[in-house]
């Protein structure tokens, strides 16, 4: 009430200054026209009134003044007094506020780095209209334990129709070779049914997009190409539209450009850097015939009808499905246990980095707070070093209220500075930052230095500048005048309870120090764990480059449709490999045989049926399979555990074979010997459904094919002779000259056939590395923050132990005149900055193990209370503490009594 | 003005206007006058200081400002008390009461009491 009234009568002395003053004045004329008037009527003549009422008003002039400070009029006269007085006092000390103002741009600048990212891709809605709506339709099997195992063209339609949503859209996709250009390229496409973009809600750039109400069961030969590869491939012609390109030998005729910065919703960068569009029903070729239990449609996004919350059409979509599951007992058997779920599409893109940005997050943040407990205690310093200042100030009638402001002022001014600093930094270096964020990172092209980004720095400038402002300025809210002047003229700075403040920040940052540096640790522990973990293969002078069979629309169009017609061409594309200078070895296989170099999306899905447990097909677990050439697993060096491998004579004609790995066999015949076990695969996308019994011949050792942190994924092996695939690798091993290998293998490849692309070389180390991108860069941004964060902890302690040592001059000095031992003294210091080393890390500590626990997702192979990351950490911190101490002991050390007690 | 005239005590005046006020809207002179009058004239008030004294309650809130019509026809600001204001009066009010009777008590001891 009281604020609010002096807030008031300040911003009407602001912005109504001359009626003020001009009310003013009519007020006091008033007022002696009045007294004036009295006067007269008691008989004193007119113009004496006048004069007598004027004389004993009194100062007209000094009046006014007066009542224009008890307005308050003078607040901002006073801010602006503070902040020139406190840009007088940073400048004259030119080092400290470049250190201070560093730390903060470091904190200022990290923090809103960190949080542009986490803006970009948790808070901000994605960039369609009305995001909320969409969803990502997920369905399970939990019966069999499978997981968002994808839908069936059937089930999309009953979606579609249901009222629920006002679109539902599956996504197919893939690369897909674009012939007609320069060169054979390798395109990323989606294959959408023609309500995709209606559902999205997008315009093109040029051209239209697919009608929605087109019903083609195949593919309707209209192809929409992104803005890049408009520019890319085609140059940017504008006569672009109505040209006609060969995707997998099939025309395409374009009709429509997306607008530039355009990207499809999607959880990997293939998925989110689509570069062209093709409209399908899924029902006609290359698609097999609609059937309600062959999921081939592995993604599907929905739009939600309108004014539909997400919980309301959850359960209308579990109506239908109970009722689906009725009217269809064979398709769904209830033990499957089909479930639908609608997933919020947000959600389903950024789901799995939540983890790893709120830790980063939390991290940067606790830099920051170091930063701030830093600059708090720099300014504690030179505040007792101004203790006399402000105590004369204080003395001759400064309010305490009007200090401390100009405290606060002071911490807020080099706050700003230091965010200021921070931003610009931020803005140069925003190109390099984002290079070395992995781009597995969703919506990265989403990240924007943006109105809330900006926002955010100001409040954390804010915030940190009270922190650190307010410390001093409580100071001089609590110092006794008497006490410090008196001090004052003993030589000394200070009091003993700003001393005090000075050791709890200090403890202060060593508890935050630690417990970065040791989620730091525990990053590094897993991940150095990760990288010394025995693979189970030898990624050592293995590269691989890809290729692709065109897929095209009439399956008899297909120059590869058998694997008798395949083979001919594996085969003369390994012999032609092994000519390749330095090849030692050559071997082929599909995508998923890459070891760490392939995405979920790039399995094949296979529902498996053991021989003597033949059940409903549903109900069938989904196994994920490889199909190799026989060379594959020696050349990867995968170790032959029982059994053979394949041979060249496992072709077509030759009965059907599988390797399978150690954890498969323990899986499903726990009990007995895999070998000589007969399967049989069908394709979970439902394309072939007669495949013949399949005999286990090999069972080789377990690797860590999916994933470095995974060891024992069931895997089942098939013969590239018996079984297609037409997303190729080829693997060569050797002294190989990386540079020349990609050409190399280009041209034997299209020696073969001179229309298949060859793209994606890389060794298979740097697979490896890359499948470790992501904890890399936690990683490294967390022990860069923890080396910070140590090295301001560091700081901080030195700066407290030498002002300790500074203070106690002449009683150092009487101690060594007194005969003191040297060493005793250094080791006084010591023990004073090792206590407070000790308290902190102790506290430290304790936090750790409260942040370790939340850090679990997150780690691989050490536990989160690791006791070896706990005690290296803490002694590491300590050995620190010590260190920085050293400096000022040596500095007691040399104290010389005689000066030292002259002073005295 | 028969005796002799008494200096305000430092810091009553704000107490004195906020009594003034309390009885009724007045404009600064009309508060000048009904101080005088309710003292029967036996304080002496410095009229240039009455204005900042108004400015100040009002910018604290114990009073607050509106322009109207004086006796005379003219032009005027009248102020009058608000909640906090009137709050404000009875805590200075019993503040004021405690200290006059504690003084008094002090003045009347007689050598007999210590």
């Amino acid at each position: 009430m009281k604020l609010w009234s002096e807030f008031r009568s300040w911003t009407r002395a602001m912005l109504g200054r001359s009626r003020m003053e001009s009310d003013m004045d009519t007020e006091l004329k008033f007022h002696i026209e009045a007294y004036a008037e009295d006067l007269i009527r008691k008989g004193v003549p007119r113009a004496q009134a006048v004069r007598r009422a004027r004389v004993e008003f009194g100062g007209v002039e000094r009046a006014k003044e007066e009542c224009r400070d008890a307005r308050g009029v003078s607040f901002f006269e006073a801010l602006a007094q503070d902040l020139r007085y406190g840009v007088r006092m940073l400048r004259k000390s030119p080092g400290f506020t470049a250190i201070a103002v560093l730390t903060i741009a470091l904190g200022i600048g990290a923090t809103t780095a960190i949080f542009s990212i986490v803006d970009a891709t948790l808070l901000h809605p994605l960039p369609y209209p009305h995001p909320e709506q969409l969803v990502n339709i997920e369905d399970d099997l939990p019966g069999v334990g499978a997981q968002d195992v994808g839908i069936s063209v059937p089930e999309w339609q009953d979606m579609q129709r249901s009222g629920i949503f006002q679109n539902v859209s599956p996504l197919g996709g893939g690369s897909v070779n674009l012939t007609g250009s320069s060169r054979p390229a390798r395109v990323f496409f989606a294959a959408v049914p023609p309500n995709y973009f209606a559902l999205i809600g997008v315009k093109p750039q040029l051209g239209r997009l697919f009608n929605p109400d087109d019903h083609t069961p195949g593919f309707t030969l209209e192809g929409v190409i992104s803005d890049g590869i408009w520019k890319s491939a085609f140059g940017g012609d504008p006569n672009i539209l109505g040209r006609s390109v060969r995707l997998d030998n099939d025309l395409y005729q374009i009709i429509g450009v997306m607008p530039p910065g355009y990207h499809d919703p999607g959880r990997t960068p293939q998925d989110r850097n689509v570069e062209m569009w093709m409209a399908t029903g899924f029902a006609g070729p290359p698609a097999p015939p609609p059937q309600r239990n062959s999921r081939i449609l592995p993604n599907t996004i929905a739009r939600i009808a309108p004014g539909l919350k997400l919980q309301a059409a959850q359960s209308r979509v579990d109506a239908l499905v109970a009722s689906l599951q009725k009217q269809y007992p064979v398709d769904y058997p209830a033990q499957a246990g089909w479930h639908v779920r609608l997933v919020p599409l947000q959600e389903s893109v950024v789901g799995n980095v939540r983890q790893s940005l709120i830790l980063l997050l939390g991290a940067v943040g606790l830099v920051l707070l170091i930063g701030c407990v830093n600059v708090a205690n720099l300014l504690l310093a030179r505040a007792s070093a101004r203790g006399r200042e402000m105590a004369i100030r204080q003395a001759i009638g400064a309010s305490r209220r009007r200090l401390m402001s100009q405290l606060l002022t002071e911490g807020l001014l080099l706050s700003l500075a230091g965010g200021v600093a921070g931003l610009a930094i931020l803005y140069f270096t925003k190109g390099f930052l984002l290079r070395i964020v992995p781009d597995s990172l969703p919506r990265l092209n989403e990240v924007a230095i943006n109105w809330s980004v900006l926002l955010f720095a100001l409040g954390a400038i804010l915030v940190a500048g009270v922190v650190f402002g307010l410390a001093p300025a409580w100071h001089v809210g609590r110092a006794d005048l008497t006490h410090v002047l008196k001090q004052e003229g003993r030589g000394s700075t200070g009091s003993g309870e700003q001393a005090r403040t000075r050791r709890i920040l200090v403890v202060t940052e060593f508890a935050l120090s630690l417990v970065l540096m040791i989620a730091a640790g525990l990053l590094l522990r897993s991940f150095w764990d990760l990288l010394n973990v025995r693979p189970g293969f030898n990624p050592e002078n293995v590269m691989s480059v890809r290729t692709w069979l065109p897929v095209p629309n009439d399956p008899e169009t297909d120059i590869y449709k058998t694997a008798a017609q395949e083979a001919p061409f594996i085969r003369e594309v390994i012999r032609r490999s092994k000519t390749v200078p330095g090849v030692e070895e050559a071997a082929m296989g599909d995508l998923a045989a890459l070891p760490l170099g392939h995405d979920q999306d790039d399995l094949n899905p296979y529902l498996m049926i053991l021989e003597g447990h033949e059940t409903e097909s549903n109900l069938a677990p989904l196994v994920n399979i490889s199909i190799v050439s026989p060379e594959y697993f020696h050349l990867i060096g995968m170790t032959l555990q029982r059994g053979r491998l394949f041979a060249d004579l496992d072709n077509e004609t030759a009965p059907a074979v599988a390797v399978i790995n150690e954890a498969y066999a323990r899986t499903y015949w726990p009990n007995g010997d895999a070998l000589g076990k007969h399967l049989k695969l069908e394709d979970a996308r439902g394309t072939r459904r007669d495949r013949p019994w399949t005999t286990v011949i090999g069972v080789i050792a377990d690797a860590r094919t999916e994933s470095l942190a995974e060891v024992g994924v069931p895997q089942l092996y098939l013969s590239l002779y018996q079984k297609t695939s037409k997303d190729l690798a080829i693997f060569v091993r050797g002294r190989l000259d990386t540079a020349a290998i990609p050409v190399q293998l280009r041209e034997q490849v299209q020696a073969v056939n001179p229309e298949l692309p060859v793209f994606g070389a890389q060794t298979l180390s740097e697979v490896v590395s890359a499948s470790l991108s992501e904890r890399r860069f936690s990683m490294e941004i967390v022990g860069l923050f923890a080396m910070t964060a140590l090295l301001l902890a560091g700081l901080g302690i030195y700066g407290v132990i030498s002002y300790l040592v500074s203070e106690r001059t002449h009683e150092i000095g009487i101690r060594l005149a007194l005969g003191a031992q040297r060493q005793s003294i250094v080791r006084m210091v010591l023990r004073q900055g090792l206590r407070l080393a000790v308290v902190g890390a102790a506290v430290g500590l304790a936090c750790a193990l409260i942040v370790s626990y939340f850090m679990a997702g997150v780690l691989y192979g050490v536990r989160p209370a690791d006791p070896l990351t706990f005690i290296g950490v803490a002694g590491l911190l300590i050995c620190v503490a010590l260190l920085a101490c050293y400096i000022p002991a040596r500095r007691a050390l040399r104290v010389d009594p005689l000066t030292a007690l002259r002073y005295e | 003005m028969t005796d002799k005239q008494l200096d305000l005590l430092q810091g009553t005046l704000d107490m004195l206007i906020l009594k003034a006020v309390s009885l009724g809207p007045l404009h600064g002179y009309g508060v000048l006058l009904r101080i005088q009058q309710i003292s029967k004239d036996r304080l002496e008030i410095q009229q240039g200081s009455l204005y900042p004294a108004l400015y100040r309650l009002e910018h604290q809130g114990w009073i607050s400002s509106e322009w109207g019509e004086s006796e005379n026809k003219r032009k005027a600001r009248f102020y009058r008390l608000t909640a906090t204001g009137k709050r404000r009066l009875q805590t200075e009010a019993a503040n004021w009461n405690r200290m006059s009777d504690v003084i008094a008590g002090i003045l009347e001891t007689t050598p007999e009491e210590v």
